[in-house]
């Protein structure tokens, strides 16, 4: 009745109250002075939880177009179509291209299988108890282990312990062991959306389990699957840690051709030429230029993720 | 009287953890006979619906003691064969839950995951499950089209669709209509009607008119015992227990 | 929602108690009409007997109301039921009443008459039958509901006593055969007074057992043992 006016304009309002009635509070004017002090504290919160929501705008902002505005000039045809040449101080950076899509496509070939049948023995098949506990206990800790960590136990046991060398192969199971929870998490979340009446319905009908599960439940959380296996992917292509070494060279000289090649990778490309190349300010604009394009992949797969879940979830049937 | 037994329940003690929902139920169900089970919320009426064909196995802390016969074999016997116990015995649920397929795809699942692979076989068995549920004639050409399109009514009419193609013996109802608005709560009853010429229907139900309306036999239920069961104009005119009567004229419950 | 319920079912016996005082109370009247030979007293019976029909409508609509409305079942529904029956059974008793006053007025207009009849004995019990009945309704209580149909057959008898009684006075007095008739006719209306609170009787014991034991159904029922 009364919003909109300020604290001044609802005294001044012409609406006949008796004394009897500003007392007991049944006026819309009867505490025009709380009302006030409402709108004021409504409004401060709103304006703090929108700012907190702009600043996260805003940082991505600044990132990429810090790196945009430093590292364009590097960026034409032949940066990412060439090799680098002359020590990495021109050249391209298409081995790292290669080698990054490569070990990330390897990791999510590791991770997306052994973590969607993870989480469906979990949301499925698990009975509650403490073995149950005790897997989610090593999810989620598995989950919190430093990269770097990753890497050395990828040294000490793929690289070396099997024997597998500095590869492709050593680097995607590594990768792959870190991308697991995010697969199982994303896909657990799914099947916890699909509903249960989808289950009951099945079994009412003298379906099994498995039937229920391969014809009505993972279609139907197909889309949650996808998108968390996309992010996974964006993940793994931005570690650099991991990969240091299990997998990334600082050079080699021709593209992978197997599995157990050694492989160059954006991440790595951009330590190396900061920190242990002979010509660290003459490669600068290279370094963010090859920072834009691996930005430029990771925040391209994540908008692809959305853009994809948006399209399945519209389309309703499975 | 002279009528076919079709599942009987014997001194049925069901437990939720420590919690007795269902004690010593003792009840007969005779073939083509609809028989309501009526009672206050948490009287133990769905929870005995869900045991007749072994949905409670899913409950993680149920457990079941006593018998339950289907034509004289018990199915808690270890030996019974739950899936094909579940096709014997079929069932609606309260909420209409289409899978989020195709009109067709919903009543040819029951189908599939039991072996059929024909397709001329599963299409005319769509028809004529279509047909029994009275909705071949409004969606015979919309097959193709996604369930989930469907109003309410039609929906639950098409989950009756989809329980009755794999051709159960018996069909359980968790209140059918209750999500339902009155028109589409008529044609459900009028669709049981029809459907007790070839199947045995159990239907709980909160509402009395209902029962009273659809069913030939009907059970009272209270704190998890059976308190009344009789033919259903009797139960209604002339209870035997004060408490049923108290029940059906709304003095309590 | 069943509160309402109760209290509407409250109010239908209530009024349905208060009609079935303003008939006993008319019986009464017609009965002193008789015995005094009252003219005036008959002539009141006949101009107020609409009230009775007034209240009959009421209470059958009223009825009619609650079932739309409540759709009850089991002990409601056979209280509605017989209420409605009941309703009628009264409302009948008035016209009973009624036809008893038109009778005493015939009489009354005569001077003096050679015959009197002994209604006294037969009067007194069809109006406590009529008693007896209605509070049998009121307290819900078999045994007085049965007792009354007892009675019911020792009307009957009283009622074919005095009809033989006045046959021959008229074999004796054929010229007073027309005045005579009036007697004859007073016996018939109390006889059916004595049968419509029979039914009444019956509605109660339907109300209460859910059996129907109209039509001569409950023959066996003296024998069985107390409840």
């Amino acid at each position: 009745m009364t919003d909109g006016l300020t604290k001044i304009e609802v005294l001044k309002t012409p609406y006949p109250v008796s004394g009897e009635q500003r007392k007991r509070g049944r006026h819309p004017g009867a505490w025009p002075a709380a009302r006030g002090r409402r709108k004021v504290v409504q409004g401060l919160m709103f304006t703090l939880f929108r700012a907190a929501a702009v600043i996260n705008g805003i940082a991505l902002l600044i990132i990429v177009s810090f790196l945009v505005a430093k590292g364009y000039r590097a960026i034409n045809w032949t940066f990412l179509s060439q090799p680098p040449m002359d020590s990495m101080t021109k050249g391209g950076i298409l081995p790292c291209i290669v080698g990054t899509l490569c070990l990330s496509l390897g990791a999510i070939a590791v991770a997306l299988p052994i973590g969607v049948a993870s989480a469906i023995y979990l949301h499925e098949y698990a009975r509650p108890g403490r073995v149950l506990r005790m897997i989610r206990l090593g999810i989620n800790n598995l989950a919190g282990i430093p990269s770097v960590v990753f890497g050395l136990f990828g040294l000490a046991f793929f690289v070396v312990y099997l024997k597998m060398g500095v590869s492709i192969l050593a680097g995607s199971l590594t990768l792959g062991a870190l991308t697991l929870p995010v697969i199982i998490g994303s896909t657990e979340e799914a099947l916890r959306a699909v509903p249960d009446t989808y289950r009951e319905a099945s079994l009412g009908l003298g379906a099994t389990k498995w039937q229920t599960i391969y014809r009505v439940v993972l279609p139907a959380a197909l889309p949650g699957v996808l998108t968390g296996a996309i992010l996974g992917l964006s993940r793994a292509a931005g570690e650099t840690a991991p990969i240091m070494f299990t997998a990334a060279v600082f050079f080699t000289p021709s593209l992978p051709t197997s599995i157990f090649d050694e492989v160059m990778a954006l991440p790595y490309h951009i330590y190396v030429l900061a920190t242990a190349g002979t010509e660290i300010e003459k490669t600068r604009h290279l370094q963010y230029g090859t920072a834009l394009v691996l930005i430029i992949l990771v925040l391209g797969l994540n908008l692809a993720a959305i853009i994809y879940r948006a399209r399945l979830r519209r389309r309703k049937m499975v | 009287m002279d009528r076919p037994l079709k599942m009987s329940v014997r001194d049925l003690n069901f437990y939720y953890r420590d919690f007795k929902a269902l004690t010593e139920v003792t009840l007969d169900f005779y073939a083509h006979q609809v028989t309501a089970l009526i009672g206050p919320s948490g009287c133990g009426k769905s929870t005995l619906l869900r045991c007749l064909n072994r949905m409670n196995d899913l409950i993680p802390y149920g457990r079941a003691e006593g018998e339950i016969l289907l034509e004289g074999e018990n199915i808690y016997d270890p030996k019974v064969d739950v899936v094909t116990l579940r096709r014997r015995v079929g069932m609606v649920f309260q909420k209409p839950n289409p899978f989020p397929k195709t009109i067709f795809e919903n009543v040819a699942y029951g189908l599939r995951v039991n072996g059929a692979r024909d397709k001329a076989l599963i299409g005319a068995k769509v028809e004529e499950s279509l047909k029994n549920a009275a909705l071949w004639g409004e969606l015979k050409d919309r097959l193709h089209d996604s369930a989930l399109g469907l109003s309410g009514g039609q929906q639950q009419r098409l989950c009756i669709a989809r329980a009755l193609s794999v051709e159960p013996e018996v069909v359980l109802m968790d209140e059918p209509a209750s999500a339902l608005d009155p028109i589409a709560t008529q044609k459900i009853e009028e669709l049981i009607n029809q459907l007790k010429e070839s199947y045995t229907i159990i239907i709980v139900t909160h509402n009395m008119q209902q029962a009273a309306r659809v069913s030939d036999t009907t059970a009272f239920f209270y704190l998890g015992m059976l308190i009344e069961v009789g033919e259903t104009d009797t139960l209604f005119t002339r209870p035997k227990l004060k408490q049923t009567e108290d029940y059906i004229t709304g003095r309590f419950g | 929602m069943t509160r309402r319920l109760q209290t509407e079912l409250e109010r239908i016996k209530k009024r349905i108690l208060a009609l079935g005082a303003i008939v006993e109370e008319r019986v009464r009247r017609a009965i002193k009409a008789i015995e005094l030979r009252d003219g005036e007293l008959a002539n009141q019976i006949m101009k107020t007997d609409y009230e009775i029909d007034e209240l009959e409508v009421e209470v059958e609509e009223e009825c009619l109301k609650i079932l739309a409305l409540h759709q009850p079942v089991a002990v409601d529904l056979r209280f509605l039921i017989a209420v409605i029956k009941i309703n009628n059974d009264l409302e009948r008793i008035g016209d009973e009443a009624v036809n008893i006053a038109q009778r005493v007025e015939n009489i009354a207009r005569r001077k003096r008459v050679e015959l009197s009849v002994e209604y006294t004995a037969m009067a007194e019990k069809a109006a406590s039958m009529l008693r007896m009945s209605l509070d049998s309704l009121v307290s819900l209580d078999l045994d007085l509901a049965f007792r009354v149909l007892i009675l019911d057959d020792e009307v009957d008898q009283m009622h074919r006593e005095i009809y033989d009684n006045i046959k021959e006075t008229m074999a004796q007095k054929s010229e007073s055969v027309g005045f005579l008739i009036n007697f004859l006719t007073i016996s018939r209306h109390l006889e059916r007074i004595a049968d419509h609170s029979t039914n009444i009787a019956e509605e109660v014991i339907y109300l209460v057992e859910g059996e129907i034991v109209r039509h001569g159904r409950w023959e066996a029922k003296p024998e069985e043992p107390q409840r």
